[in-house]
């Protein structure tokens, strides 16, 4: 069933939803919102785009193989835990420096560690999504 | 490294201990801490000796077989955690090792890992040792629960406290059965025999000189602290003494070199037993003497019996003779052996024997029963040494399945050299022994012993024993060969065999093991989840069912317009969900579901959570679609009385969460985790969503292994998907 409506409309719409994502996933720490939160909506958005315009077209956009998002967000959330260790402090220790740019504000560690929830929550997803799909074809 | 810990013994001697202790897991009291006294000086000293000969001789004896490599790994892996348990003060440290040696000895057993025998001795093996780990293992954490602490040297003066404790029975008789199993007692014996499975060399050090001598060990090493009552005491003295006759009779019957050296092996450990239930000075002197003149001449036996098989190609001691004259070197190194096992003059052994007799016979209630016992035991242990250690070499020659000859210079050092120490320490006791005793007799008995031993006492009736063991011995010997023949079939009916009941056991475990598996695992992903809900429902209505009075229920019900129009939604799509017809309307309505419970977050005050919801609900409705493709149209399948079923316990989920939930509310948390969380969140986390703070920074470690958890997760899925795929399933 391909609506050219939806098509057109999930262009857009992927562009929002990562982008709110992505908001999500900045203002967790002081906001409701997160990494886990941010990883499923990206991966709605994905979800949305392969459903108005077929698998093949989702996995184009996406560049990636999700089992290489997962890895790499696993990657991510373990290299923020090694700062703590090069400090020789207690593991996981967190470390901010404050960038004084507005709407961002700290960075640090713990927002490393969403990050990598992020992505390894949205590899998760996709790649299930994808592998379903994918059999459905074959 | 038999030298370096050699070089301790002037220190040990002069009664010194030492002691080094590295905090290893502090939270749990586990040290890894090291005791080194007279008692674990000896064993060590025992242990590095014979390890030493034997990897000599294995040098030349293992050529034949493939995969020496992993030989050598094994063997190293056990002389270490053997040492490791001598030298271990906290029982959670010589627990470890413990176990240690009964995997070893388990890969060892099983090395010919392509006979059958060998897999089943090597199990067999490993079930009884491990079982009685396990005892062990209870006894040691009961102990600690009387005692507070691991270290054994913290017992030392607590005798008094541990043995009036109500415990103690328990403690003792658990602490026993793991020493038993370890030490091939009776009814666990039956393992030692089939052990010899094993390569000879493992057979030489593991099941005669070093690792069976573990539960001894224990023994020894726990007699002072928990021992000294009657039921220690008693225990010990009876199964040591049952041991010593019943193995001593099997071993009439038996005709291969290694399994009659095992039979005497087993009387040996029964003696030793034996010597310390009886617990006095003499007692314990003999107790040592035995120790070491036995790992001497046994280690040598098993040696020579391996020299045997591996020159002539047969353990069959009917098929051996007169061999002295191809193999005058392994003739002598035997015949040494063989006359300080039969405890000759002047040999360590007749030292042992007098000194054991000698302590029985001071028993006043058991003495004159125990020597008579102890006399045939050792008249049996005569014979069997008459079949290992002379008929082989002398007497007239037979013809063996290979050409004999001289065993290469390796095989035959180790042993020359542990019979020539038989002798020596036979001719000087005192300059060798006397002085290690003292303090090995002082850890066990924590009195210091002054001890004379000399290898002759004069005519006396201990004297006249020894006389009639080896006498009755060669009359046995006599009888065994005339009856060559008639004598391998004699055998126990199966229901006295203790090894008959462990078959049944270990047939018992398997068959329940199997319906077990078909009741609970039965492939039905349906029972499982049934079997899982049941099973969580019960043990939590239970729980309620005890603490019932702790609950009040007070429930608010004054409700505003939200919450009765979100109740009445989410009722409404329940009942869409259960009797709908078509997959796809379910799935709607669980998707409305979902968002209502949402909302209900949302106005709850979670909107972390609600949002969370939100996304999930909306992926989960995308992968139930996805999903619905493949499945075949909706039927109803299941009938009438399974649907009542599984109501029922949707019905008994419903009522506990509503429970759970009344019973949590009702009670004030006191814990101040909440408030804790709240005020430190912006401070320390530097985030005002205490939620997600808790998520990345206080809890983040827990976040990181479930993360991992996911990703291991989603590998898994994908992958069944694409077997599937790929093997072109439905």
């Amino acid at each position: 069933m391909y609506s050219i409506i939806l098509s057109t409309a999930s262009r857009y719409l992927l562009l929002l939803l990562l982008i709110f994502s992505v908001f999500l996933l900045l203002r967790g720490h002081n906001e409701p919102g997160g990494g886990f939160v941010g990883g499923l909506v990206a991966a709605a958005a994905y979800a949305l785009y392969f459903i108005a315009n077929g698998i093949e077209a989702a996995k184009t956009v996406l560049r990636f193989d999700p089992l290489r998002i997962i890895a790499a967000g696993l990657i991510t959330a373990i290299a923020s835990t090694l700062p703590s260790l090069v400090a020789g402090e207690r593991f996981m220790t967190a470390f901010w420096i404050d960038t004084g740019i507005p709407f961002i504000g700290k960075v640090g560690t713990p927002l490393l560690f969403d990050l990598g929830i992020y992505f390894l929550v949205l590899g998760i997803t996709l790649s299930i999504i994808f592998s379903l799909a994918e059999e459905d074809r074959s | 490294m038999f030298f370096s810990f050699l070089s301790r013994y002037p220190q040990i001697a002069a009664g010194e201990v030492i002691r080094e202790s590295v905090p290893w897991v502090p939270s749990l009291g586990i040290n890894a801490s090291f005791l080194l006294d007279g008692l674990s000086l000896s064993f060590v000293l025992i242990i590095s000796l014979i390890g030493a000969a034997v990897f000599l001789y294995a040098g030349a004896y293992m050529k034949k077989y493939a995969e020496t490599g992993r030989f050598y790994v094994y063997i190293g892996i056990f002389m270490t955690s053997m040492l490791g348990l001598v030298l271990s003060d906290n029982m959670l440290l010589m627990f470890l090792f413990w176990e240690l040696t009964g995997i070893s000895s388990f890969l060892l057993i099983g090395f010919n890992h392509h006979k059958e025998s060998s897999r089943k001795a090597a199990l067999q093996a490993l079930l009884v040792t491990g079982g009685g780990g396990l005892t062990l293992l209870s006894g040691i954490i009961l102990l600690y629960q009387v005692t507070g602490s691991f270290e054994i040297s913290s017992f030392y003066d607590m005798n008094g406290i541990i043995t009036a404790h109500p415990l103690y029975p328990a403690i003792a008789l658990l602490v026993l059965i793991g020493a038993f199993t370890k030490s091939a007692q009776f009814p666990f014996h039956f393992w030692l025999p089939n052990a010899m499975e094993a390569p000879t060399p493992v057979s030489a050090y593991l099941h005669s000189a070093t690792m069976v001598k573990a539960g001894v060990y224990l023994i020894a090493r726990m007699n002072h602290e928990i021992g000294g009552t009657p039921i220690w005491q008693d225990t010990v003295l009876l199964t040591g003494a049952s041991t010593m006759i019943f193995s001593a009779l099997l071993a009439f019957k038996q005709t291969d070199l290694k399994k009659l050296l095992a039979y005497s092996t087993l009387a040996v450990l029964g003696t030793l037993v034996m010597l310390l239930g009886i617990g006095s000075k003499l007692a314990i002197k003999a107790f040592f003497i035995y120790l070491i003149a036995h790992s001497l001449y046994k280690g040598t036996l098993f040696l020579v019996a391996g020299t045997l098989d591996h020159e002539t190609g047969t353990r069959d001691v009917g098929m051996l003779g007169g061999l002295r004259k191809p193999m005058p070197l392994t003739a002598i190194t035997a015949a040494l052996a063989s006359l300080s096992m039969m405890g000759v003059i002047p040999l360590v052994g007749f030292i042992g024997k007098e000194t054991v007799y000698k302590a029985i016979l001071e028993l006043e209630y058991w003495g004159m029963f125990l020597v008579a016992a102890a006399v045939l035991a050792n008249a049996f242990v005569v014979m069997v040494t008459l079949f290992v250690g002379f008929k082989p070499f002398w007497g007239k020659t037979i013809q063996t399945p290979r050409q004999p000859h001289e065993a290469p210079f390796k095989m035959l050092l180790g042993p020359a050299l542990l019979a020539a120490l038989g002798l020596l320490f036979g001719i000087f006791p005192d300059i060798f022994i006397a002085s290690m005793l003292e303090q090995s007799a002082q850890s066990i008995l924590s009195e210091t012993l002054s001890l004379k031993i000399s290898i002759w006492q004069g005519f006396n009736l201990v004297l006249l024993l020894s006389f009639v063991t080896l006498l009755l011995g060669g009359l046995f010997y006599l009888i065994r060969l005339t009856m060559s023949g008639q004598v391998v079939r004699m055998g126990m009916p199966a229901f006295m065999r203790p090894s008959a009941w462990y078959e049944a056991v270990l047939r018992g475990v398997l068959s329940f093991a199997t319906i077990q598996t078909r009741f609970f695992q039965n492939g039905y992903l349906r029972n499982y989840i049934i079997v899982v809900i049941v099973t969580a429902v019960s043990l939590a209505f239970l729980a309620f069912y005890r603490s019932a009075e702790a609950v009040s229920v007070s429930p608010d019900f004054s409700i505003t317009f939200y919450e009765g129009a979100l109740a009445f939604i989410i009722v409404v799509a329940t009942g869409l969900l259960i009797n709908s017809r078509s997959r796809l309307k379910s799935i709607v309505a669980l998707g409305v579901l979902g968002f209502s419970i949402g909302i209900v977050f949302v106005i709850y005050g979670a909107p972390d959570l609600g949002l969370t919801m939100f996304a999930i609900e909306t992926l989960n409705v995308i992968l139930f679609v996805l999903v619905l493709y493949k499945l075949p149209g909706f039927l109803k399948l299941s009938r009438s009385s399974n649907r009542g079923r599984d109501a029922v316990i949707a019905v008994s989920v419903g009522v506990l969460m509503t429970l759970t939930v009344l019973a949590a509310s009702s009670f004030e948390l006191s814990s101040g985790l909440k408030q804790y969380f709240a005020e430190t969140s912006l401070p320390d986390g530097k985030g005002r969503n205490v939620v997600n703070v808790i998520l990345v920074d206080f809890r983040a470690i827990d976040t990181l292994g479930e993360i991992t958890v996911l990703a291991v997760a989603a590998l898994g899925v994908v992958a069944l998907l694409k077997l599937r795929a790929d093997g072109g399933g439905r």
